[in-house]
């Protein structure tokens, strides 16, 4: 049975990583993510892993990239501006599908804000980051516990869907040590190896669940791999057929499985006259706000999305129906309130709660929202 | 010898490059070096950036991985740590490995990463219609520089040298034979390997500054002598000597030799180097 330990949000994602089958580490120093680098180069020597610094977090990603390519499984970890740096190979992971793992422990930006206070400002870089047409898988860990076994779950995506899986808490969320248990057994996937004659391997062949299975260099498969729009050998090709349909297999392969992918967790929302969607740290403290807002007889309950892209519209349409309001409180001026909005389709009063001075929401702050929107409702 | 074409990807041609471009000259003379090794093909991975030379990796049938622009010595550096059995060869170009990837360049020379990298010095910017590069040289004609390059141009071994490269070296894509031995001589070196390919770019640097056909271009690179050397030659060195004195810089041969410690990443126990 396993104990509790104090963890550290970092130290979780590192132990989560190494308990994956994390055997290769890249990155490059940032505030407030560094502490996931302090680790991995204390855990991964006696994983039969590497670690190593790279010069900036552009090198970083495409360190991760090579060393998944070579078959291991990879990651990096980052915040703000280190984030930036890496879309570009956010976008060139997405295209030559190779399975790896970005870690973005954010900070207050823009630019360099606000290097040690929290932020949920990078929602839509890590959506929309990188240039080009392109699917997401975003998880959104909310403690120390959680951190742990989201890392694990990133992976699991990273290799089932043959793409970038991208982790996104804040620094309270990685600063903050509290008891946890971390649990003894976990569920592992692996990529879907090749098999066969290599002759007739094709590194992209198109497959019923849309994602091909992997070679790795070194295996005796000889095979290209580009960021250029290819064919299923891998090769560049200029062919508009060929290369929409890429397109298309790129975006289908995680949107046409959504329901593998997305994770809500909802509190006492079946019989709530309103809801409250917050995700990382705001969410832990709307549920204490919720659970304190149904003490003092207002009908609350919680949405908070744990995968946070692809967007869990369906569970806010379910949601809007319910209630008759639904408060948006996040750490930025606006991000996924929009999406909240789309998904909500004028069934619900959307009510922003929105705040980017590094602040963080305690659940305080949002009973008293939570009481004040009550208020309004009751009273027309 | 084997025959040249187990090592292709006939089916992956024709190849993008245009006439009198002498980066398939490289490309031969690497494979000749791969076979006279007689490396396991399995076992060796090409990666490159962006740019004509990088597109040479396409071509090759080896594992392949065509990057993003300049960072093909970053990439290699995550796959050599990752699979250190492999014989990592990065095939980079003046623009892609001394522009945008000169740090990732630098640290990998720093580190002494066990890879080679190949950097097909054309002094242009080929793939993207011939702007001026940072090996342009003072006062040759560019689409982004129309009255003659201002900007002092880097030389990419002293650079390389400076960064603590284990193994340097220059060959002129003019001498194919000098060339395979070079390479043969980096891939097997302990260490980071640099050669600089001194290549050419007819299409573009020859046509804006008049420096000749390919084969014109080629010949130039042979003459250290700037009264007999093509204008290429001349164009490369005529803002670093007077022009009664032999032409500096253009050394040619292993520049560079010595043996440290090897980078393998921060790893348990023993590592599968050989």
């Amino acid at each position: 049975m396993a104990e509790a330990q104090l963890v550290q949000g970092n130290e979780a994602c590192a132990l989560g990583a190494v308990a994956a089958g994390c055997n290769f580490y890249g990155g490059y120093p940032i505030t407030p993510s560094s502490g996931i680098a302090e680790q991995m180069v204390r855990f991964l020597p006696g994983a039969d892993g590497v670690f190593v610094q790279m010069e900036d977090e552009i090198a970083s990603l495409a360190a991760v990239i090579g060393a998944s390519l070579a078959g291991s499984k990879a990651m990096t970890a980052t915040s703000g501006p280190g984030f930036s740096l890496m879309q570009e190979h956010i976008g060139y992971a997405v295209m030559a599908e190779v399975p790896c793992v970005i870690v973005n422990v954010m900070r207050g930006g823009p630019s360099t804000g606000m290097p040690t206070s929290p932020s949920q400002g990078d929602m839509m870089q890590a959506r929309w980051g990188t240039h080009g047409d392109h699917s997401a898988i975003v998880l959104a860990p909310s403690s120390v516990g959680e951190v742990y076994e989201l890392t694990v779950r990133a992976f699991n995506l990273a290799e089932r869907f043959r793409t970038p899986v991208i982790v996104v808490y804040d620094e309270i969320v990685g600063h903050t040590r509290e008891s946890v248990v971390l649990p003894d057994a976990l569920e592992i996937t692996d990529r879907v190896r090749a098999e066969g004659d290599p002759e007739e391997f094709r590194p992209k062949a198109i497959t019923p669940n849309g994602v091909p299975p992997q070679a790795a260099f070194g295996d005796g498969y000889r095979f290209h791999v580009t960021g250029l729009a290819h064919d299923e050998r891998g090769f560049p090709t200029e062919d508009s057929q060929v290369a929409g349909a890429l397109l298309t297999r790129l975006h289908s392969k995680v949107d046409d499985h959504e329901d593998e992918i997305v994770d809500v967790e909802t509190f006492m929302i079946d019989d709530a006259d309103l809801a409250i969607f917050a995700y990382g740290i705001v969410g832990r403290s709307a549920r204490e706000a919720v659970m304190e807002a149904r003490a003092s007889g207002i009908k609350a309950g919680l949405i908070r999305p744990r995968t946070v892209w692809p967007f869990p519209a369906e569970h806010i349409a379910r949601a809007a129906e319910q209630v008759d309001t639904i408060i948006v409180a996040e750490m930025n001026l606006g991000q996924m309130i929009g999406e909240v909005e789309r998904a909500a389709q004028g069934q619900a009063e959307i009510v922003g709660h929105l705040r980017a001075d590094g602040e963080p929401m305690t659940p305080a702050h949002l009973l008293a929202l939570i009481t004040n929107v009550e208020a309004d409702r009751k009273q027309p | 010898m084997t025959d040249i074409k187990t090592y292709l990807r006939e089916w992956a041609m024709p190849h993008v490059l245009c006439p009198g471009c002498a980066h398939g000259i490289v490309l031969r003379s690497f494979l000749e070096a791969v076979d006279q090794l007689q490396l396991e093909q399995d076992k060796v991975a090409m990666v490159a950036g962006i740019g004509c030379s990088s597109r040479l990796a396409g071509y090759a049938d080896f594992c392949t991985l065509h990057g993003t622009h300049g960072r093909a010595p970053a990439f290699a550096t995550g796959l050599k740590l990752a699979r250190p059995e492999l014989d990592v060869v990065v095939v980079t170009g003046d623009g892609d490995g001394l522009a945008i990837g000169g740090n990732h360049l630098i640290h990998a020379a720093r580190r002494n990463i066990d890879i080679t990298v190949m950097l097909l010095n054309n002094s242009i910017y080929g793939m993207t219609g011939g702007q001026a590069a940072p090996t342009t040289p003072q006062g040759a004609v560019a689409s982004t520089t129309p009255s003659g390059n201002t900007e002092a141009s880097f030389d990419a071994c002293a650079l390389l040298q400076g960064a603590g490269a284990s193994f340097v070296a220059r060959v002129l894509a003019a001498n194919p034979i000098e060339m395979t031995k070079v390479m043969a001589d980096a891939i097997t070196h302990p260490g980071f390997s640099f050669i600089e390919v001194v290549s050419d770019c007819p299409e573009y640097f020859g046509r804006y500054n008049k420096a000749g056909g390919g084969a014109e271009m080629l010949v130039s690179l042979t003459s250290r002598d700037v009264a007999v050397a093509g204008p290429l030659a001349a164009k490369r060195f005529v803002n670093h000597v007077p022009s009664s004195e032999p032409p500096p810089g253009m050394d040619t041969g292993v520049l560079q030799r010595e043996v440290r410690p090897i980078f393998s990443g921060i790893r348990g126990g023993d590592t599968d180097e050989s």
